[in-house]
């Protein structure tokens, strides 16, 4: 959600039960403003917050005047002080995907993996046990690397491709109508596309080439893994990931206002497919 | 030539059937000159003026001509303009009629421009023209226009190439004139038309479609209706011709154009309006050119009025360029869309129409309808005398308070929708007999979520239905019992239905309280059914996401017995067991306690709200865990809170219970006979690990000012579940998907073995045959012992043999 328009976004998003306590809010928005400065970023959006045992991740992201840009990703545990985190590497992935359990809220954490590794010393091979440490800021590189790229949302329209390339923000969205919210085709992945370049040329006829840029979520996989919702009358459709629990995205349909949160424990539901 | 009354009687034709385009074109050139002197390039008489429109108006309204002043073409590709000077000059005002003249004068210095030419009067002087028109109109139709003007042509070419303006003279032949001022309309158009009609021919434009264009002027200067049918024309004989001269070469035309427009220009110069007798009668024996007819349909479809707005783009576009001149903002192209917008706006009228819509019955409004009744039913109660009763013995919790403590946390519906299931509840408890009603929290569905209130009846109003569903239950019981008795001939089932275990009374255990759910506030309240015992011990193996839909069959292994709704009451009596939290010395036990083990569990649930609890500072909340206690029963591993005995009616279930055994929480090992939970009131210090993970996490709400801050309490066994404490207040709330937390993941249990269908033993055992060295140490071994004693060979041997078979 845009950083200058928390307080409704936060209203918005507040059917999830997943707030922010007052002060966190106030802090907020005088942090964030400061970090828009500091870092000379075109828009920050407030992503969301992650459980942790002790204490919680607080994470900005900062966007630059392309809107699909590899975004910088900010994180803070008193929503005053804000670090850099680095951008994610396959590698990291890889790394941290071994970790289970839930976040400590301690960026300097290490947990500590097992895992076997076959040494070959001359003809003999022997596996061995080798204590992996994993840094938790690796891990919530990761993470928020992961979510990003799997279940961030933006409706179809709200960002507009340049004939020059760069994506900026379309000012004269008025919100989708109230038929298409309640489709997962207006909705887009926020991120480079993916699928986009695996569609046929006849699936790619009836696309506007400056608005359909991006992944629709219609095809995600497993089938079901949204659930669309249309709260308040039909005043809000608010989208919860079941793959990623916690992420909300909400749009007042036919005004300018969406956005989506990540409240949760920064794990993933992998027991998505028994539960449908 | 015509006179102003008819020329406003063409205006109003154009009204009635474009829309007042007329009127926005006018102002368009207006507002240029204009905009032109201002910058003070009208002294110099160079057509920068028009500048600011060059590359935007690809507009040509050569219809339209005869009745402005005069008008502007604009092609894309160069900065050349066309100044048409108008017809009637009756019509002009003095300040244009000078700006004509300004203009004509102005002609020569525009190197790099223009040609202006005067509109044909001509036509419009002999009254005949309409008629004639009318009759050499369906021309194009009936076949390919016979074009003498294409041989005209080419000797326009060289006499006027670019270095070489011809001498001003009048036209050598009548035919010619009209014919350079069909090119120089057609070259009006010609690079807008390119862009979309490429494929036209300006080489194979006929007289006759000059004639046409002209004389629909006329045509609708005396003849109104004319106008319909002349655009019907345009669009057919367009077709036709297009597909005659498509093969023609594109690029050629342009730059032949180029230099037409210079001839045009100087020719045109030169033949001042003396000559236009001549062109008069050039006129009436030309016939319409493909491009002027392109032009003419494309620019009826911009004048297609949209159905639902009345408007025309036509119109349309020249209001906003309009506006953009008038206001000159900042990168206009940027902000295009919303100049687009604002335009239409502007166009706002009043509806006056005495049809009206049938209002739409959008969702939107349902809810609203539906909620209205919320804010409606305190007006109910008028007497003052019941008001104080009611506040009196209020049973409604107060659901603000709560949430501006669990705020406090970071969690919680936002105040709206708090209000409105505040309301909700109040309306719950205004239809019920309830003597406590509490707000327990939501659950997320994929469709709809739920909204849950526990409440308590008031003693003696528990709801009768409850009694059937016991009945139901127990007839399954006998089952085992009766099968006992067969005879052995048939084949008997091993499988012995395990013993269902009873479920609790209303207002014990797991049934203490009732929960009522609703999908949104102001939809009606649904009560849930009491949950049994098995459907706590399935719902702990299985893990399903809730729909919203209460009669939802839950599709699952092990199969649930029910649907959504006791799935639903299965998990808020778990979630409720797990999680509801008091500080400690909040509620203590009941006078008769420390009685016979068996009495304690019965009484067990029975506690009341310590009158003398003073307070626990927050702090010491945050600090130790061993200051929050649970106050809600354990369930056990069986589904119950209070143990059942199965074991008095057969001695099988023991096994059972062992299996169904579950991770649950604070669980503590069970005895021989009797699963034992934690006592009521243990403090949820003691509640078990999972996998290294604390139960809880505690935390002051506020670090900035934390004498103010209150406790609160994160369950992270159920991911959503809250509770803060300020000392004196507590409340326990969850929102959530209904789920408990595991780190690892779901695996559902493996499908039970398969049940042997005879006892398996050594008779009916297949044995593998002995090998053939087998054999032959058995024959050796048979043949030596047979020496020595012959008589106890045999039995031996047999035993051998069994032994050997054996081993294999």
């Amino acid at each position: 959600m845009d950083a200058e328009s928390l307080l409704l976004s936060l209203e918005l998003a507040s059917g999830s039960g997943q707030g922010l306590s007052p002060d966190r809010r106030a802090s907020l928005l005088t942090s964030l403003m400061l970090v828009k400065r500091d870092y000379r970023y075109d828009r920050v959006l407030f992503w969301g917050r992650i459980l942790g045992l002790v204490a919680d991740y607080y994470i900005a992201q900062g966007l630059s005047e392309d809107q699909l840009s590899p975004r910088k990703t900010l994180y803070s545990l008193n929503c005053m002080e804000w670090s850099l985190l680095p951008p994610a590497t396959e590698e990291m992935v890889v790394q941290t995907s071994v970790v289970k359990g839930r976040f400590m809220g301690d960026p300097s954490h290490e947990y500590e993996h097992t895992e076997l590794q076959k040494m070959s010393e001359g003809e003999k091979v022997f596996e061995e046990e080798v204590v992996v440490q994993i840094k938790e800021e690796t891990r919530l590189v990761s993470v928020i690397d992961q979510i990003d790229k799997a279940v961030a949302v933006i409706p179809r329209g709200a960002l507009f491709k340049t004939p020059f390339g760069p994506i900026h923000v379309n000012r004269t969205f008025e919100g989708l109508s109230l038929s298409e919210a309640k489709k997962l085709s207006s909705y887009f992945h926020f991120r480079e596309p993916v699928e986009l370049k695996n569609k046929t040329l006849l699936e790619k006829a009836d696309l506007d080439p400056s608005l359909d840029f991006m992944d629709p979520l219609e095809h995600d996989i497993p089938k079901g893994s949204w659930s669309i919702q249309m709260e308040r009358g039909n005043a809000l459709v608010v989208l919860r990931s079941l793959l990623w629990p916690g992420l909300t995205f909400f749009h007042a349909p036919r005004t300018k206002n969406y956005g989506y949160i990540y409240v949760g424990t920064g794990e993933k539901n992998i027991d998505l497919p028994f539960m449908l | 030539m015509p006179e102003s009354p008819l020329s406003a009687q063409r205006e109003s034709n154009y009204q009635t059937l474009q829309h007042g385009g007329l009127k926005s074109w006018q102002q368009m050139c207006v507002v240029s000159l204009r905009g032109n002197l201002a910058r003070g390039c009208y002294g110099d008489r160079t057509l920068q003026l028009a500048e600011p429109l060059v590359p935007r108006n690809r507009l040509t309204d050569l219809s339209k001509a005869a009745t402005l002043p005069f008008y502007i073409c604009i092609p894309p590709s160069s900065r050349t303009s066309f100044f048409l000077t108008p017809s009637m000059e009756d019509l002009t005002s003095p300040k244009q009629d000078q700006e004509n003249q300004e203009l004509g004068e102005a002609r020569r210095p525009w190197e790099e421009i223009s040609a202006s030419s005067q509109d044909p009067e001509s036509g419009l002087s002999e009254p005949l023209e309409p008629e004639q028109w009318l009759e050499t109109g369906p021309q194009p139709r009936s076949g390919p226009p016979q074009s003498p003007q294409s041989r005209a042509s080419p000797p326009l070419d060289d006499v006027t190439g670019p270095g070489a303006p011809s001498p001003p003279s009048p036209a050598p032949e009548a035919s010619f004139i009209p014919s350079t001022l069909a090119l120089a309309r057609q070259q009006l158009a010609a690079p807008w038309q390119s862009d979309r009609t490429t494929d036209v021919n300006p080489k194979a434009e006929t007289p006759h479609s000059h004639r046409l264009e002209q004389s629909s002027d006329q045509g609708k200067s005396t003849a109104p209706q004319t106008c319909q049918s002349e655009g019907d024309t345009f669009q057919q004989s367009q077709q036709t011709e297009r597909h005659l001269y498509g093969s023609e070469d594109v690029s050629n035309n342009n730059s032949k154009q180029k230099e037409l427009r210079f001839n045009i220009f100087q020719e045109e110069d030169s033949n001042s309006n003396y000559e236009l007798d001549h062109t008069e009668s050039g006129i009436s024996e030309g016939a319409p050119s493909p491009l002027e007819i392109a032009i003419q349909s494309a620019k009826a479809y911009l004048l297609k009025t949209s159905s639902k707005s009345g408007l025309n783009l036509y119109d349309h576009l020249s209001d906003m360029l309009t506006k953009v001149l008038d206001e000159r903002p900042e990168n206009a192209v940027d902000i295009i869309e919303s100049i687009s917008q604002d335009v239409k706006m502007a166009h706002f009228r009043k509806k006056l129409d005495t049809l009206q819509n049938e209002n739409e019955m959008l969702p939107v409004y349902e809810t609203a309808e539906k909620q209205k009744a919320l804010f409606l039913q305190g007006n109910l109660e008028g007497v003052d005398q019941e008001l104080e009763d009611e506040i009196a013995e209020s049973s409604l919790p107060n659901v603000m308070e709560s949430a501006f403590y669990f705020e406090q946390a970071g969690v919680g519906l936002g105040t709206d929708e708090t209000y409105r299931i505040f309301l909700a509840l109040k309306q719950l408890t205004d239809t019920h007999p309830i003597q406590r009603c509490r707000f327990w929290g939501k659950i997320l569905g994929l469709e709809m979520n739920y909204i849950v209130a526990e409440v308590e009846f008031r003693e003696g109003e528990d709801e009768e239905d409850v009694e059937e569903e016991d009945v139901t239950e127990e007839r399954d019981d006998g089952d085992s019992d009766a099968e006992e008795n067969d005879e052995d001939e048939l084949p008997r089932t091993f499988y012995k239905t395990p013993q269902v275990i009873p479920k609790e009374e209303n207002r014990t255990g797991a049934n203490k309280y009732v929960y009522f759910v609703c999908n949104e506030p102001g939809g009606p309240w649904v009560k849930l059914p009491p949950v049994t015992p098995a459907q706590i011990v399935t719902a702990r193996k299985i893990k399903k996401f809730f729909t919203g839909r209460l009669e939802t069959p839950i599709v699952s292994y092990p199969p649930f017995p029910g649907n959504e709704s006791n799935y639903l009451r299965a998990q808020i009596a778990r979630i409720s067991a797990g999680t509801h939290v008091s500080p400690l010395g909040f509620y203590q036990f009941g006078e008769e306690e420390g009685e016979d083990e068996e009495e304690v569990e019965g009484r067990r649930d029975s506690f009341e709200e310590n009158p003398d609890f003073e307070g626990i500072q927050v702090i010491d909340l945050v600090e130790s865990l061993s200051n929050w206690v649970h106050h809600v029963q354990h369930i056990l591993s069986q589904g119950r809170c209070n143990w059942f005995n199965p074991i008095q009616k057969s001695e099988e279930e023991e096994e059972e219970e062992d299996e169904e055994k579950e991770e649950e929480k604070g669980e503590e090992p069970e005895y021989m006979e009797q699963e034992v939970g934690p006592p009521l009131l243990t403090p949820i210090s003691e509640d078990l690990e999972i996998q290294n993970i604390p139960p809880w996490t505690t935390r002051l709400s506020s670090t900035l000012i934390p004498q103010y801050a209150i406790a609160i309490l994160r369950s992270n066994l159920w991911p959503g579940a809250y509770a803060f404490s300020n000392g004196k207040k507590f409340e326990n709330f969850y929102i959530g998907w209904g789920h408990k937390y595991s780190p690892d993941n779901y695996t559902p249990p493996a499908l039970p073995p398969v049940y042997q269908e005879y006892p398996s033993g050594a008779e009916i055992t297949e044995m593998d045959d002995p090998s053939v060295e087998e054999e032959q140490a058995f024959r050796a071994a048979r043949e030596a012992a047979a020496l020595p004693v012959e008589e106890m060979g045999e039995t031996e041997e047999d035993e051998d043999e069994d032994d050997d078979s054996d081993q294999e």
